[in-house]
Formats: structure tokens, C-alpha cells, sequence
């Protein structure tokens, strides 16, 4: 069944005279509990998509619709509860708020999300259960990542939103965190989307999604994943 | 995760800049209110003797020290005395214009062993008396005996102790509700009790500087101006034609008065206004500086779903975590320098001061409180403002 849907879907910004299209009249389908993989180079679009499906951003022309609902058409407070129930987010910087601990900085989601998670269940998922009471600078990057995940997650969203979530860390460290974001897709039936350069992560994805100059080069569906532990990082 | 979580814990992490913003407001609601008492109780005071005084005009022996003494009685409650003869009462009265006069006879007691305490005693005639009767009936409604006295509020004797004045034990019968004038510091009985006790300070060998018989004495006559007739020509009517006698308009005595309370409140609303904006500007650049170190952790909120209307919320809450507490503070310290310390206010200025009634004071401290926490409201909310439009998803990105 499909969650999204991005029917003929342009945006186009403007300053002054100067016109750019960011998307190109974009179809797109995409289904539930897949990890899905974003590839493209820089300009090509990538953010502009996410930030479309994130409800961070609207459309000029076509229509987006996730479980069905059109959310191209919402204000921005509707685009606030959207984003509050149903999408979370994974940024290559970790984002974390430095004066709260671990377990809050998780737990901060509850003061918005309508239907949100146990803090510490999402903790012991990420493996940072012994961590909860430290702050952000104690712990390493992938530590930190993991807990932006965490709360991520904490919200109990459809959709999990990844723009390069293993950017600013080892290969060792994003193993782990791929290996993470994975288990949520096959484990937690949530449909997790990744943008990135990294031709490698495409290898373990159920679809990868090529964009170039605005416009969806290729979606191929891949029927026999790579483990994450199979991929030559 | 309750609603003040997260304002608390932001204040709670950067205690220097809670403590500057709670400090700012605290000296925007001190200036506000304490500013704001000061010029109350300077215009209740004036407001206060002019309606004490109840006279259009007065009329004093015309020495060159009466009417400074009249003025220093009346104002600062020193103690002094001049004499008239009393048949300037009558020409008074048939003055034109002059619709009521009434006479005052003036005492000064002493700090010495014949008397408890140094105080002016006013006798007052009850048959005429429009200025003084009036006042007393408010806390006493019967007449004043012989020797029998009603004080003013800052005399040290209740009611049914004794003052004894130049050794004459007077009973206090009733003590007088406060003017914030010299008025406040005098004793008032009626002229046969003066007269009575100017026999004694003579017979105790003071000297008064009388000429003649105590009986046919007076210090100073109160004049009620008929409808239509000008006090002033009145005035200057009486000091004409009646040999050595001084008129005055009571609203002439104080324009000293009014132009000093003037020239103070003009100041004191100078540097309210003027702490009042330092205090603003600084509050809402403290507010920028702080959102603006903030910008990510906003982001992340909106990014999670927080709309804009509760991120602006969110830093009001912030804003009144700290900036209520730092609005009673200077409320409180506000109220503890002037309150305790009225006549000392009084004595330096050296201007009548009534602190206004309680309830006006506490009305003060509410509008304070709301001023206060509302300017800090503002700028909190023109910050939160301007944050509440970053892209979130572009300052995330950024890594900044």
C-alpha cells in the first residue's frame, strides 16, 4: 500500500526575475515499511523532496499525499501537526538541545506529538539505555546520532526523514546506525527514507530513487536487499 | 515531561543570563513603583494641605518672620508664634469679600522640664472655625474642654494619655487622621485653652513678646472668600488698609510648594522614563542575543512539530518564569525603602508627603507587576517572533 504519493509535483523558487525549478513535475510512490534510498548529486533536488515530504515546504503545482491525506494544500500550523504525527527527522548533524540530558532530549517530543513513545523504550532500542541521564557533549557521534534517532522515533511517526544520517561519522559508527535504521523498517513497519551520496547505502534498500536537476531520473525497486553486514563499506 | 519543562530547564542551564533578565526587570518595577509612590504621595501631600486649609486667604501680623513661620508650621511642622491685636479680627471681617474669618492664637511648648514635648498648640475658635472643627470631627464628635486637646498623627501621645505643657496636664481626646503636612506634628484645642496656657508660660517667666492682654491677642485669622470676589484682590484689600497686617492667598503660600513637587515629579518621571527604555532595550537585546544562540534548538522543535504559536509560547513562558519573580522583587525592595521610611523621605524633601491609601498602593503594585513582566513579555515575544520565521529544516541542515 502506498504512504506517499507525489503526483506531478513541482516547485519552483523565484527571486525576481530569476526562476528555479527544484522539482520538476515528480511522481512518485512509495511504500509502507520500506527503507528507502535518495541518490543524486548536490542541487539535484534531494532536500527539496524531503523537505516537500516533511511538510517543511509546499508545493507550487501538484499534490503530495501521505496515508492518503493531501498535505500540499495545509497551512502552516496544519503542517506543524503533520509533522508532529506522522514524520520524523535524522539530520547529519545530530541536533541534539545541549542543556537537556539524554532521556530528555527524547522525552521533549511528548509536549508535542499526539500519540508519542516510551522515552525509555526508544532508548533501550538505540542501545543507550546506561546513558539517559547524561548530556549530548559526553557522548560520542554515533552515540549522539543514535538518540536523535531515539527521538525520532519517540514520536511514533509513519515516516522517518534522513538527510545524510551517517555523514559525520566513521564507517564503523554509521554500520551501526544503518543496521539501526533498518531493524526500524523491517522490525517497526516504519518507512524510513534516506538521502544521500553514499552509493553504498543503495546496495541495502528495498528502492532507490535517482534524482537529477529536479527530475526523477530512475526508481528501481531491489527484490533482494544487501544486508547491511554484506555491503563493502 | 510537564509544560514549564522546557522553559525551566533553559533558564536553569544558563543562570548568568536568568539572573541578568530577572535583575533588569527587577529595576524596571523598582524605578516604576517606587517613581510612581513618590510622586502619589509629594501631589497627596499638597492635595492634602490645601484642603486642610480650607481658607482662601490668611492673615498674619505683618513681621517679616510671620508668614515664613506660618509657611514652616504648615509645612515642615516647626514650632512658633506672633501675635496680633484682636481687633484686627473685626476689621478683617468687614472687609469686602470676606464672607467667614476665623482666628487662630499660636503656642510654641518647650523641651524643657515644664513640658512632655516641643509642639505647636493651635487654639481655634469652635464658633467660627471652618478649617480645624472639621478635622477633628472625623475621629471626635464632641466639643474640646478646657486644657482638653486633639492631636495630630505624628504627636507621640494616644487618646487618654496627657501632655503636659507649660504644667498643665491636657488629656488627649481624640487623635487626628495623618495630612503629610506640619500639620501632623501640632496639638489643637480651643483659644481658651491657649489663652489659658499663654498665662502659664508667662507666669513661668517665658516671654512671648505680647504686647498688652493675652485675651486680646491673636497669631492668625482664616479667611473664606465670599462667591464672586477675587481672593487675591481680597488679599491685597487687607494688607491696604488694615495696618500691620499681612493677607495671603493660600493657593499663593504653596505655589513654592506646587513648583518644587513639580520640579521633583518632572524628575522623577524623567529617569523612570529613562530606566524604563535602557531597561527595554537591553531586555529585547538579551532576548535577540539569546534567541539567536538559540536558533537550532528552535529548529529542532519546529522540526519535531512545535508550531510557532507554541514556540512563542514556549519563550513566554521563559519570560515570565523569570521576569515575575524579578517584578515582586523590585515591587518589594520598592516598598521597603519608602514605606518604613516616610518621614525621613519627608524631612530630606522637605515637602508635604501622605503615602496614598493601601488599596491605590496595591492597584500601583499590580499595574508594576504588569508593566514589568509585560515589557519583558514584548521583548521575549519580538525575539520569538523573529525566530519563529527561520527555516528550521535549512538551520539543521546548516550544522550552524
Amino acid at each position: 500500500m502506498a504512504i506517499v504519493e507525489f503526483r506531478d509535483v513541482s516547485r519552483v523558487y523565484r527571486n525576481g526575475e530569476h526562476e528555479q525549478r527544484a522539482l520538476d513535475h515528480v511522481n512518485l510512490s512509495l511504500e509502507e515499511g520500506q527503507f528507502i534510498v535518495v541518490l543524486g548529486p548536490s542541487g539535484a533536488g534531494k532536500s527539496t523532496l524531503l523537505n516537500m515530504l516533511g511538510g517543511l515546504d509546499s508545493p507550487t503545482e501538484g499534490t503530495i499525499l501521505v496515508n492518503g491525506k493531501d498535505i500540499s494544500t495545509l497551512s502552516a500550523d496544519e503542517l506543524a501537526e503533520y509533522r508532529a504525527a506522522s514524520v520524523g527527522f535524522v539530520f547529519q548533524s545530530y541536533n541534539l538541545i545541549p542543556t537537556l540530558t539524554v532521556i530528555e532530549n527524547v522525552a521533549l517530543v511528548k509536549e508535542i506529538a499526539p500519540n508519542p513513545l516510551s522515552s525509555h523504550d526508544m532508548l533501550r532500542a538505540v542501545g543507550l539505555e546506561d546513558h539517559i541521564h547524561q548530556f549530548p557533549a559526553e557522548l560520542s557521534g554515533g552515540e549522539q546520532q543514535r538518540v536523535s534517532i531515539a527521538r525520532a522515533l519517540a514520536k511514533n511517526p509513519h515516516i522517518l526523514l534522513c538527510d545524510e544520517p551517517t555523514g559525520a561519522l566513521d564507517s564503523e559508527t554509521g554500520v551501526l546506525v544503518l543496521r539501526l535504521l533498518l531493524s526500524m523498517a523491517r522490525d517497526m513497519g516504519k518507512t524510513i527514507i534516506i538521502v544521500t551520496h553514499n552509493q553504498n547505502i543503495a546496495r541495502m534498500a528495498d528502492m532507490v530513487i535517482r534524482v537529477k536537476s529536479g527530475r526523477i531520473q530512475s526508481c528501481e525497486k531491489q527484490e533482494h536487499p544487501l544486508a547491511v553486514e554484506e555491503v563493502d563499506w | 515531561m510537564k509544560k514549564l519543562f522546557l522553559p525551566w530547564r533553559s533558564l536553569h542551564h544558563h543562570p548568568a543570563r536568568t539572573f541578568i533578565l530577572a535583575l533588569l526587570v527587577c529595576c524596571l518595577a523598582f524605578s516604576v513603583f517606587s517613581g510612581s509612590v513618590l510622586i502619589l504621595s509629594l501631589r497627596n501631600g499638597l492635595y492634602s494641605l490645601e484642603n486642610r486649609m480650607g481658607a482662601d486667604v490668611i492673615a498674619v501680623p505683618s513681621t517679616a518672620k510671620s508668614k515664613t513661620n506660618l509657611e514652616q508650621m504648615l509645612l515642615q511642622g516647626t514650632t512658633g508664634y506672633f501675635y496680633m491685636d484682636r481687633e484686627k479680627l473685626d476689621q478683617i471681617q468687614a472687609t469686602s469679600g470676606v464672607l467667614t474669618a476665623s482666628p487662630q492664637l499660636f503656642l510654641a511648648s518647650l523641651r524643657a522640664s515644664c513640658c512632655s514635648l516641643p509642639v505647636q498648640v493651635i487654639g481655634f475658635d469652635p464658633e467660627t472655625d471652618f478649617t480645624v472643627r472639621p478635622w477633628i470631627a472625623e475621629s471626635y464628635s464632641g466639643d474640646l474642654a478646657l486644657l482638653e486637646v486633639a492631636v495630630g498623627s505624628k504627636v507621640s501621645a494616644g487618646v487618654g494619655e496627657k501632655i503636659r505643657i507649660y504644667e498643665n496636664n491636657c488629656p488627649v481626646v481624640a487623635r487626628l487622621a495623618p495630612t503629610g503636612t506640619g500639620l501632623d506634628t501640632a496639638v489643637y484645642c480651643s483659644m481658651e485653652t491657649v489663652r489659658h496656657l499663654l498665662d502659664a508660660a508667662r507666669s513661668l517667666g517665658h516671654d512671648l513678646k505680647i504686647n498688652g492682654d493675652p485675651e486680646d491677642v491673636i497669631s492668625a485669622v482664616y479667611i473664606r472668600v465670599a462667591d464672586g470676589y477675587d481672593p487675591e484682590k481680597v488679599a491685597a484689600d487687607i494688607s491696604l488698609h488694615i495696618r500691620k497686617v499681612d493677607a495671603v492667598q493660600t493657593k499663593r503660600m504653596f505655589t513654592g510648594v506646587s513648583d518644587s513637587l513639580s520640579g521633583i515629579a518632572g524628575t522623577v518621571v524623567w529617569l523612570v522614563a529613562a530606566v524604563w527604555l535602557l531597561a527595554l532595550a537591553i531586555l529585547i537585546l538579551v532576548f535577540i542575543l539569546m534567541t539567536r544562540a538559540r536558533r537550532r534548538e528552535f529548529a529542532v522543535l519546529r522540526l519535531a512539530g512545535m508550531s510557532r504559536t507554541m514556540l512563542r509560547r514556549m519563550v513566554l513562558a521563559e519570560s515570565l518564569l523569570c521576569s515575575l519573580p524579578g517584578a515582586l522583587a523590585g515591587v518589594g525592595i520598592g516598598a521597603a525603602v519608602l514605606f518604613p521610611f516616610n518621614a525621613l523621605i519627608e524631612s530630606m524633601l522637605g515637602l508635604p508627603y501622605l503615602s496614598p491609601p493601601a488599596g491605590l498602593v496595591i492597584l500601583l503594585a499590580a499595574a508594576t507587576l504588569l508593566l514589568s513582566v509585560g515589557a519583558s513579555s514584548l521583548a521575549a515575544m519580538s525575539a520569538a517572533a523573529r525566530l519563529s520565521r527561520v527555516d528550521p529544516g535549512t538551520t539543521l541542515r546548516e550544522g550552524a
